[in-house]
C-alpha cells in the first residue's frame, strides 16, 4: 500500500478478555475478576450516557437502577424516538424454544461466520451467551412479543441462519424493545436517578489527565453550548450510515459524537464495513430524502426474482413462471431467499447491472408473495406483515397484495465504529462505546436481528459490569467548566459554529450531503475497487474544501437552528467518508459487507485474504491533515475453523 | 440545559437534579402544576360523576315520562297521579317525604352533573390556549358537539320548567291551579311549546351521545358491546324524546284539552 | 403540481406567531409531505430566509417525531403520520394550511415544533413495569394468552406523536395515556402495578395542562396507529376499579 494515505503504528491487543480460560467461561471469569463498587459509593459516581437507543437507553436505566448518578443526552425530543424504534424484523436469542438444534454455540458460530470471520471470538460468544437473558428481561418489562395460541413465544427464521431463533413483535420489534428500555429509563428519571438532557447534541469529548471526563454539548433549543462532567462517558450514539445521504437511518442519525471522540484520540475501527440491506423500497426521484427498509423477515415468505429476459417491461403478473429467474434460489439452494444480506444485495445489484432490473429506472427486483398467499391465505400474510405492506402501499402507491413488491438494496447498518476492548472501553480510559457506535461484535457483516441483540446485551448486561470495574478507581478529581481542557473544547466548538455561520456561500448543506452520498454510493458502495476508491479520495478533499468555503448555513447560533445542526453533521460525514475510503482501499480483500472488485472467487463471491487481513483495522486520527495511523489488532480463531463462507 | 425547573425538587416527577457545574436556567417551564391528589380532582372521576348523575336523571325521566302520559287519560287521572307522588309511603312517612327524597337526589344529581361539566369545560379551555386557524372535524358527531351548549339550555329549561309546572310562578294560568290546568295553559301557548320542543330535541341529542358516553366513562364499553350500547343509546334517547313531546304537541294541536 | 402553503411561523415561545404564505412549484406526487417542505426550505435558505422548523426523524412512520396540522386535520387527510403522507393526496392549485399541534401541554418551540416532554413525564410517573435489569424470570415461565398479547400489542403501537391531543376538541391526551395503560394492564407482568399506574398517569396528565376526555372520538379517528376508543374505556374501568379497591390517588 502506498504510504501517503496512512502510516502504520503499533499493533494493539484486546487484553481484557480472559484468554487463559476456555471461551464459554470467559465472560463469567471477566465478571468475577472485575472489581465492584459498593452500593453506598455508587451515589458518588456519575456517568454521562450519550444516546437513548437500545444501547444507551438500557444502559442508562440499568446504571440508574444500580445507583449511579446518570446524565442522559439525546438529540430528539423524547428518548423513545431513538432510531432503534425503527427496527422491524426481530431479535435473535439462543433459547432453542423450537428444539431445532439451536444453542449458544450455534448462535456464536453463525455470528462469526455471518461476520465473515472478522469479529472477535470472545465478544461474539458473550453476545450469544447473554442473548437469552435479553428476552427474559424484555418479557418482564411487558414487551408484547408475538405469541402462539398456547401462550408461549413465537419465533421466526432470519437471513444467515437455518434455525428459528428470532423473536419478534409483528414488524415493530425495535419499537417494542425500545419502549421497554425507555420505560425503564423513564422510571429512573421519575425516581430522580437519571438527569435528562433532551434535544442536546454532544459536540466534543473532554479529556482530563488522560481520562474521558465530560462532553461539550449544544442545547438545540436555546443554542447554548456548555460542558458536562462525570466520572465516565458512555457513547451510544448509533451508526453512521447517513454518510451515504440516502440510507435507512433516521434523518438525524449522525457520526458527530463518535467522530469528534475520534478526533480526540479514540481509534475508529473498520470504518469501511457498511451493510447494504437487500430489501428496501427503490429510489423514486431526486427529492428523495431517505430510503425505507422492508423488513428482512419478508424474505421468509417472499420470493425474489427478475425476468429472465433483459428489458422485459411486462406487468409482473403477466410474466409466466418459466420466464422468471428466482436467482437466489437458483444460486443458493440451501439458503435460498434467506442468504445473508451482503450476498442477497450483491446478487440483486448484479441482475440489475445485467439489465434485468425492474421498475421505472431498472433498479429493482421483485419480492413476490403469490405463493405464500396461496399457501397461507391472505389473512395469515396480513397478520405477519400487514404493517409492512401498508407502509409499502403508502410510499409507492401500489398494492403489494396484488402485485408483490419492488425492492432494491440500500445502506442500512455500519459494522465499523469506535474501537473498544472486551470491556467495551475505547482506548481513551473512561470512555465506553456501546451499540452500533462501537465496532465490536458483528465482524464484516451483521446477521439480521443481531443489532438489537447487541445493543441490549451491551446496555443491560455487559457495560454495567465492566463500567463498575473502571469506576472502582473513582470518584476522580472534581472537574468543572473552568478546567483548561473544558475551556479549550468549548471554545473550539464555539469557533466552529461561528465559522459555519459566517461562510454564507451559495450552496445549501443538503446539497453537499447529497453530493457526498452519491459519491460514496457510487465509489465506496456495494462494490469498491482501487480505481473507484482513489477517485473518491481525490474528490472528497475537494468537497471538503468547497464545503468550508461555500456552504450557506442560515440563522443564528443562539436559537433553535436545524440547518446549523445539519451543517455540523455533514462536516463530520465528509471527514469520516475519507477515512472510510482509506480503510476500504487498504483492505485489499473482500469480506462481508466490504466487497473489493479485485478480490472475488470465480463465481463472484467475496474472497477473503486471511493471511494478510485477519485483523481489525483501528485508525488513529492525526491532526493537521496528516495521514491517519493504522493500528492492527490481530484476530485469532481458536474455536472456529476459518473457512470460505458458503451458503450454497 | 436540562429542562429542569425549580419545581422539580418538590415534585417526584421532576427530571432529576441539576448539578451545580452545569445548571443553567431554562427557557420553558417543564411542568405546570404538580399533580393534584384529591380523588375528585381527577378528570376521569369527574366524568364518572357525570355519568352516574346522568343515569340517575335518566331513570327519573323515564318515570316522569310515563307519568306525563297520564295526561291522555284526562284531568282527573293526571291530577290523581300528581297527588299520588306526594302521598307515596303514607302513612308510614309524612306527606311528600318520598317526593322530597326524589327532589333532593335530583338536585344533587343536577348540581354534581353541572359541576363536573363545568370543571371539565374549564380544563379543556386551559388545554388549548391558542386556537387553530383551521380545524376540521373528522368523525365527531353533532350530538357530541352540542353536549355543552345543549346541557346549558337543558339547565335553563329545568329552571323554567319547575317555575312553570311545579310552582306555577311563570305559568299563564298562575300558581293556584291544578297541575293539569297548568299543563294545558302552558302548551296552549305557542312560544312556550316551541321552547319545550327545542329543549326536548336537545335533550334527545344529549342523551343519544350521553348514554354511550356514560358507558364509556364507566369503562363498560368495548368492541363487542359497541353495537348494543349504541343501539341502547338510540332507543332510550328516541323513546324519551318522543314520549315527552307527545303531551305538549297533543295539547298544542288540541288533541287534549 | 403547484401549491400555496400557509404556514404558522413563530420565532420562539414568547413571540406571537402568524400564518405566512409560500408558493411551491413542481411538486411531484411521489414526494412525501416532508420532502415537499425540504424543497421549500432549501429555497428559503438560498433566499436568505429562515427555513421552517419542523420535527422529523425516522421518516418511516414509527418514531412519532413528525406531526403537523394540515388543513385542520392532524397529520393531514390520510390516517397516517405526516412523513408517510404523500403529495398524491393533494391536487394542483391546492391551498394547504400548516399549523403546529396546539395544546397547553405542548408549548410551541419554534414554527411547527412543539415540546412534547409532557408525554415523557406521564410515562415517568408510572408508565412502566418495574423490572430492574437482571431480576427477570425465564421468559416462558408466564404464558400469555395470544389474545391478550395481541390486544396489548395493538395498544402498544402508539408512537407518542401527539395527534390525538392535537385533534381533541378538549386538548386531551387521554388516548395516549389509555394506550399505555391498556398495553401494560393487559400483560400478566403488569398486574401488580396496575392500580397505582393508572392513578398516577391520569393525575400527571391532568397536571400537564391537557384537557379531560369527554368521549368525543376525534383522537382515535386521526391516530396514525389506529389506537381504539376501547383503550379509553379500559383506562376508565381500571381507574374506577383502583379507587374502589381502595388505592390512594397519586401523591
Ligand atoms: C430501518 C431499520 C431496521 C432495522 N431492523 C433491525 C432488526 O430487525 N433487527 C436488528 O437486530 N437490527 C435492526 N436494525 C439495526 C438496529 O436497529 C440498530 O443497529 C440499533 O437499534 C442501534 O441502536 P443504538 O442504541 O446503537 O443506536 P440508536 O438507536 O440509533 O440511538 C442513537 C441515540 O444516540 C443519540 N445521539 C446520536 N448522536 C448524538 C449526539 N451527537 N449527541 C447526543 N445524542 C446523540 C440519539 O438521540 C439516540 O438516542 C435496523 C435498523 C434500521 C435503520
Ligand atoms: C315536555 C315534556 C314534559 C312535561 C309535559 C312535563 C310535565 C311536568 C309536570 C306537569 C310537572 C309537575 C308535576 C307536579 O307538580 O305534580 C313536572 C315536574 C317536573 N319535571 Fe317535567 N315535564 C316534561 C319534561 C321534563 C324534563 C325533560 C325534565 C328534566 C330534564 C323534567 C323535570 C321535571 C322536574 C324536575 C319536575 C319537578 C318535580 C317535583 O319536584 O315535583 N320534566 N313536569
Ligand atoms: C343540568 C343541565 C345539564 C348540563 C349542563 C349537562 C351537561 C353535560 C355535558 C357538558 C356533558 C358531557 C360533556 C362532558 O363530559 O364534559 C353531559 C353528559 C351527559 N349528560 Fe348532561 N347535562 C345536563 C343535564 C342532563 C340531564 C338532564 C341528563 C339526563 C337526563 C343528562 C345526561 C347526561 C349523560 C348520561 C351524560 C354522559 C356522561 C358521561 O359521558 O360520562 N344530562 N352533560
Ligand atoms: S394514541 Fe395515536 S395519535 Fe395519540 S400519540 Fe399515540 S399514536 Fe399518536
Ligand atoms: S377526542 Fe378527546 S374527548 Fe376523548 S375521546 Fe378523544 S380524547
Ligand atoms: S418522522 Fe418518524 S414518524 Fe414521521
Amino acid at each position: 500500500m502506498p504510504l501517503d494515505l496512512f502510516t502504520v503504528g503499533e499493533p494493539i491487543a484486546d487484553t481484557k478478555a480472559p484468554a487463559d480460560v476456555p471461551l464459554p467461561e470467559r465472560w463469567n471469569e471477566r465478571k468475577f475478576r472485575a472489581r465492584l463498587v459498593n452500593p453506598a459509593n455508587r451515589r458518588k459516581l456519575s456517568v454521562i450516557v450519550v444516546g437513548t437507543g437500545l444501547a444507551g437507553g438500557s444502559a442508562a436505566a440499568t446504571l440508574g437502577e444500580a445507583g449511579y448518578r446518570v446524565k442522559s443526552f439525546w438529540f430528539q425530543d423524547s428518548p423513545r424516538r431513538a432510531h432503534s424504534v425503527a427496527a422491524q424484523g426481530g431479535i435473535n436469542a439462543a433459547k432453542n424454544y423450537r428444539n431445532d438444534g439451536d444453542s449458544v454455540h450455534r448462535l456464536f458460530y453463525d455470528t462469526v461466520k455471518g461476520g465473515d470471520f472478522r469479529s472477535r471470538e470472545s465478544n461474539s460468544y458473550r453476545l450469544a451467551e447473554v442473548s437469552a437473558n435479553i428476552i427474559d428481561q424484555a418479557v418482564a418489562q411487558g414487551v408484547p412479543f408475538a405469541r402462539e395460541y398456547g401462550g408461549l413465544l413465537d419465533n421466526r427464521s432470519f437471513g444467515g441462519a437455518q434455525v428459528s431463533r428470532t423473536f419478534y413483535a409483528r414488524g415493530q420489534t425495535g419499537q417494542q424493545l425500545l419502549y421497554g428500555a425507555y420505560q425503564a429509563l423513564e422510571r429512573q428519571i421519575g425516581l430522580g436517578n437519571v438527569e435528562t438532557f433532551p434535544r442536546t447534541e454532544m459536540l466534543d469529548l473532554i479529556i482530563v489527565d488522560g481520562r474521558a471526563r465530560g462532553i461539550v454539548a449544544r442545547d438545540l433549543i436555546t443554542g447554548e453550548i456548555s460542558s458536562h462532567f462525570a466520572d465516565a462517558v458512555v457513547l451510544a450514539s448509533g451508526g453512521y450510515g447517513n454518510v451515504f445521504y440516502l440510507s435507512t437511518n433516521a434523518k438525524g442519525s449522525n457520526a458527530t459524537a463518535i467522530w469528534r471522540a475520534h478526533k480526540r484520540g479514540a481509534y475508529f475501527a473498520n470504518p469501511c464495513y457498511t451493510q447494504i440491506h437487500p430489501t428496501c423500497i427503490p429510489v423514486a426521484g431526486d427529492y428523495q430524502s431517505k430510503l425505507t427498509l422492508m423488513s428482512e423477515s419478508l424474505r421468509n415468505d417472499g420470493r425474489v426474482w427478475v425476468p429472465k429476459e433483459r428489458g422485459d417491461s411486462r406487468d409482473p403478473r403477466q410474466i409466466p413462471e418459466d420466464e422468471r429467474d428466482y436467482f437466489l434460489e437458483r444460486k443458493y439452494p440451501a439458503f435460498g431467499n434467506l442468504v445473508p444480506r451482503d450476498i442477497a444485495s450483491r446478487q440483486a445489484k448484479n441482475v440489475c447491472d445485467e439489465g434485468r432490473g425492474v421498475g421505472p429506472n431498472g433498479l429493482g427486483v421483485y419480492l413476490d408473495f403469490t405463493d405464500a398467499m396461496q399457501r397461507l391465505g391472505r389473512p395469515a400474510i396480513e397478520a405477519k406483515y400487514g404493517n409492512l405492506f401498508d407502509m409499502y402501499a403508502q410510499i409507492t402507491g401500489e398494492d403489494p397484495y396484488e402485485t408483490g413488491m419492488r425492492i432494491y438494496p440500500a445502506v442500512h447498518y455500519t459494522m465499523g465504529g469506535l474501537w473498544v476492548d472486551y470491556d467495551l472501553q475505547s482506548n481513551i480510559p473512561g470512555m465506553f462505546v456501546i451499540g452500533e457506535a462501537n465496532f465490536s461484535d458483528q465482524g464484516a457483516n451483521r446477521l439480521g436481528a443481531s443489532a438489537l441483540m447487541q445493543g441490549l446485551a451491551d446496555g443491560y448486561f455487559v457495560l454495567p459490569n465492566t463500567l463498575a470495574n473502571y469506576l472502582a478507581d473513582g470518584p476522580f478529581e472534581k472537574v468543572d467548566a473552568t478546567h483548561p481542557a473544558a475551556v479549550e473544547a468549548q471554545q473550539a466548538i464555539k469557533d466552529q459554529t461561528a465559522k459555519l455561520l459566517s461562510i454564507n456561500g451559495t450552496r445549501t448543506v443538503a446539497s453537499f450531503h447529497r453530493e457526498l452520498g452519491k459519491l460514496m454510493w457510487d465509489l465506496c458502495g456495494m462494490d469498491r475497487s482501487e480505481e473507484s476508491l482513489r477517485k473518491a479520495l481525490d474528490r472528497i478533499p475537494e468537497l471538503k474544501q468547497e464545503f468550508w468555503t461555500n456552504v450557506k448555513v442560515s440563522g443564528e447560533q443562539g436559537t433553535f437552528n436545524q440547518n446549523l445542526e445539519h451543517a455540523g453533521r455533514v462536516a463530520d460525514f465528509i471527514e469520516l467518508a475519507e477515512l472510510m475510503c482509506v480503510d476500504a482501499l487498504h483492505r485489499n480483500e473482500s469480506c462481508g459487507g466490504h466487497f473489493r472488485a479485485e478480490s472475488q472467487t470465480p463465481e463472484g463471491e467475496a474472497l477473503r485474504d486471511d493471511e494478510n487481513y485477519a485483523y481489525v483495522a483501528a485508525w488513529e486520527y492525526t491532526p493537521d491533515g496528516a495521514p491517519p495511523v493504522l493500528h492492527r489488532e490481530a484476530l485469532e480463531y481458536e474455536y472456529i475453523h476459518l473457512a470460505q463462507r458458503s451458503y450454497k | 440545559m436540562s429542562r429542569v425547573t425549580s419545581r422539580s425538587s418538590v415534585c417526584h416527577v421532576g427530571r432529576g437534579r441539576t448539578f451545580a457545574a452545569v445548571a443553567t436556567v431554562t427557557q420553558q417551564p417543564a411542568q405546570r402544576g404538580a399533580p393534584n391528589t384529591g380523588r375528585f380532582s381527577s378528570s376521569v372521576v369527574k366524568k364518572a360523576v357525570m355519568a352516574v348523575s346522568g343515569i340517575i336523571m335518566i331513570l327519573y325521566l323515564i318515570a316522569h315520562m310515563i307519568g306525563n302520559l297520564k295526561a291522555f287519560s284526562g284531568a282527573e287521572s293526571f291530577n290523581e297521579y300528581s297527588g299520588w307522588i306526594r302521598t307515596i309511603g303514607e302513612p308510614a312517612v309524612p306527606t311528600q317525604t318520598v317526593l322530597w327524597i326524589i327532589r333532593l337526589v335530583l338536585l344533587a344529581s343536577v348540581v354534581a352533573h353541572f359541576w363536573a361539566a363545568y370543571s371539565l369545560w374549564a380544563q379543556a379551555r386551559r388545554a388549548r390556549p391558542v386556537a387553530y386557524v383551521t380545524k376540521k372535524r373528522v368523525q365527531q358527531s353533532f350530538a357530541s358537539r352540542t353536549l355543552r351548549w345543549g346541557g346549558t339550555i337543558i339547565l335553563l329549561f329545568i329552571i323554567w320548567h319547575i317555575l312553570d309546572l311545579t310552582v306555577g310562578a311563570v305559568n299563564p294560568a298562575g300558581g293556584d291551579t291544578t297541575p293539569y290546568e297548568r299543563l294545558i295553559a302552558s302548551f296552549s301557548n305557542i312560544p312556550i311549546t316551541l321552547f319545550y320542543v327545542v329543549s326536548m330535541l336537545l335533550l334527545g341529542l344529549h342523551l343519544r351521545h350521553g348514554i354511550w358516553s356514560a358507558m364509556q366513562s364507566l369503562g363498560q364499553t368495548n368492541r363487542r358491546r359497541e353495537r348494543s350500547v349504541n343501539a341502547l343509546a338510540y332507543v332510550v334517547a328516541t323513546v324519551l324524546t318522543a314520549g315527552f313531546l307527545l303531551v305538549p304537541l297533543s295539547i298544542a294541536f288540541g288533541l287534549i284539552d | 403540481m403547484n401549491l400555496t402553503l400557509k404556514v404558522w411561523r413563530q420565532v420562539n415561545p414568547t413571540v406571537k406567531g402568524k400564518m405566512v404564505t409560500y408558493h411551491v412549484t413542481d411538486v411531484s406526487p411521489d414526494m412525501s409531505f416532508l420532502e415537499m417542505l425540504d424543497v421549500l426550505n432549501e429555497q428559503l435558505i438560498l433566499d436568505n430566509d429562515d427555513p421552517i422548523a419542523f420535527d422529523h426523524d425516522c421518516r418511516e412512520g414509527i418514531c412519532g417525531s413528525c406531526g403537523l396540522m394540515i388543513n385542520g386535520i392532524a397529520h393531514g387527510p390520510q390516517q397516517t403520520t405526516t412523513c408517510q403522507l404523500h403529495m398524491r393526496s393533494f391536487s394542483d392549485g391546492d391551498v394547504i394550511d400548516i399549523e403546529p399541534w396546539r395544546s397547553g401541554g405542548f408549548p410551541v418551540v419554534k414554527d411547527l415544533v412543539v415540546d412534547r416532554s409532557s408525554f415523557d413525564r406521564i410515562i415517568a410517573v408510572g408508565g412502566y413495569i418495574s423490572a430492574p435489569t437482571g431480576t427477570a424470570p425465564e421468559a416462558h415461565s408466564v404464558p400469555v394468552p395470544k389474545q391478550d398479547s395481541d390486544a396489548a400489542f395493538d395498544a402498544a403501537t402508539c408512537i407518542d406523536c401527539g395527534a390525538c391531543v392535537a385533534a381533541c376538541p378538549n386538548g386531551s391526551s387521554m388516548l395516549f395515556t389509555a394506550a399505555k395503560v391498556a398495553h401494560l394492564g393487559l400483560m400478566p407482568q403488569g398486574q401488580p402495578e396496575r392500580d397505582t399506574r393508572v392513578l398516577k398517569m391520569v393525575a400527571q396528565q391532568d397536571a400537564e395542562n391537557f384537557g379531560g376526555c369527554t368521549n368525543i372520538g376525534e383522537c382515535s379517528a386521526v391516530c396514525p396507529k389506529g389506537i381504539s376508543m376501547e383503550t379509553i374505556s379500559r383506562l376508565n374501568h381500571d381507574l374506577l376499579g383502583a379507587l374502589r379497591a381502595g388505592a390512594v390517588p397519586a401523591s
